[in-house]
């Protein structure tokens, strides 16, 4: 799991300035996003939501909706203030500008889709401290324009959505013979439905696996770029509990 | 009492927090490592969780639902957990100090932990009574507790076992979580034979 960390922090400061700029641009953010730095398969953020609703197809899209619309409106909103919040009460700050913007999903879904609402139940609220936004919100729209900000909210909440949507049909499929409520024909007949897939297990299951396969794709993409991608966040590492905007690493100096 | 009893033993064994409701996943992963720190981690939680019902539930039914506020519930609820669990911080600090050494640097993680929150909006959800609603949340924490302790102990053998180079890290992590997740199932329907 170790990669070599050294060779990216020992460049000399004239590729490091080109990396930046690169680093900038709207496409790359928005690659960054959905692919290189996804959210779920490389930061291993957000993993209570992904675990819980990704049942079937349909609730995963719908929850990846709702974090998408929650992350660019609060990463834009904290862009446009990050000069007025003072650093030393940010934290309460990001959190209570989610929170608005949540609250509005909650409304809109509980006015327009009440049957969503009891399939997502305490998962819509519980958005709040999902780690991906609050992260975001720290590691990128506190520093950013606001125009990246919302290309990065844009980016993230469609790899999040990805990956949900990815989990949510392998676990319908297998685990309930139907994809999006219809049934596909080969199950119930020559294969029998497995519940193990949509039940609690089978989440830990499904995750672990899809994180093997994104390992394997880092490692190709590695070997084909001939340089590595950004080094993945250890499991169990302080970066890969999304909680350390809130406890600045003391948990990693004391383990 | 007897309603407690289910309510306790299906919040730490039946419906457990980490296993069955995906509450506190990123913790669970994140401080498994060692016993040491699952433990403490697990002290923390079982307190923030019990305080934060305990000061949620009199907020929503005297203050939010009396005024019609309670589309406030969860900007209200996360902001009021933030601000205890920074106090509980300070006044530990201040009074008792060797406890504040054993948890204290799990504190300020919490406020973002999912089960905290997820348990005061719980309560509220599943319309519990004041005691009803501590029982569940110190039946959530020792769940999430009891669920730390088994998983540090099988993570610590499998961190030791030789897996296949792409399995290695968060993939077998995961893995065995499914499996410890399964073990719980052997409880499920256990409330109902006890106690009817």
């Amino acid at each position: 799991m170790k990669e070599n960390v050294t060779d990216q922090t020992y460049r000399n400061p004239q590729e490091r300035l080109e990396e930046q700029k690169k680093k900038d641009s709207p496409m790359q953010i928005l690659l960054d996003g959905v692919l290189f730095q996804n959210p779920v398969f490389r930061l291993v953020l957000g993993t209570c939501p992904l675990l819980a609703i990704t049942t079937s197809a349909k609730n995963a899209v719908s929850m990846g909706l709702a974090v998408i619309f929650v992350q660019m409106g609060s990463e834009v909103i904290i862009s446009l203030l990050r000069k007025a919040i003072p650093d030393k009460v940010r934290i309460p700050a990001f959190i209570t500008i989610i929170a608005g913007f949540v609250t509005i999903v909650q409304l809109l879904v509980s006015a327009y889709l009440p049957a969503l609402n009891e399939s997502l139940g305490i998962y819509i609220p519980l958005i709040v401290v999902n780690c991906i936004v609050l992260a975001r919100a720290e590691a990128f729209a506190s520093k950013k324009s606001v125009f990246a900000s919302l290309v990065d909210g844009f980016g993230m909440g469609v790899g999040f959505f990805i990956a949900l949507f990815l989990m949510g049909t392998v676990r319908e499929i297998l685990g309930n013979g139907t994809f999006f409520d219809l049934h596909i024909p080969l199950f119930g007949t020559v294969i029998e439905p497995m519940m193990f897939f949509i039940l609690p297990p089978g989440g830990f299951f499904v995750f672990g696996i899809c994180i093997c396969f994104s390992q394997m794709f880092v490692k190709w993409m590695d070997k084909k770029r001939g340089k590595p991608l950004s080094p993945p966040p250890e499991a169990g590492h302080c970066e890969a509990c999304g909680s350390c905007t809130a406890c600045s690493g003391s948990e990693g100096t004391n383990v | 009492m007897k309603e407690m009893l289910i309510i306790l033993f299906a919040a730490i064994l039946v419906d457990n927090f980490v296993l069955s409701k995906f509450l506190g996943i990123c913790s669970f992963l994140g401080v498994s490592k060692n016993l040491k720190t699952a433990m403490g981690m697990s002290g923390a939680v079982i307190l923030v969780m019990v305080a934060s019902s305990a000061l949620t539930w009199p907020i929503q039914t005297f203050l939010l639902v009396p005024l019609h506020l309670d589309y406030l519930q969860t900007l209200v609820f996360i902001l009021v957990i933030a601000a205890l669990v920074q106090m509980i911080e300070m006044v530990m600090k201040k009074t008792m100090p060797p406890l504040y050494n054993a948890l204290g640097i799990f504190l300020p993680l919490i406020t973002t932990n999912c089960a905290v929150l997820g348990v005061a909006i719980l309560n509220i959800t599943k319309s519990y009574s004041f005691t009803d609603s501590l029982i569940n949340a110190l039946g959530g924490g020792l769940g999430y507790t009891l669920s730390l302790f088994l998983f540090s102990g099988v993570r610590s053998k499998v961190d030791k076992a030789d897996v296949p180079e792409a399995l290695k890290g968060l993939p077998i992590t995961l893995i065995a979580a499914s499996l410890v997740a399964v073990s719980f199932f052997g409880f499920k329907g256990l409330v109902e034979n006890l106690f009817s």
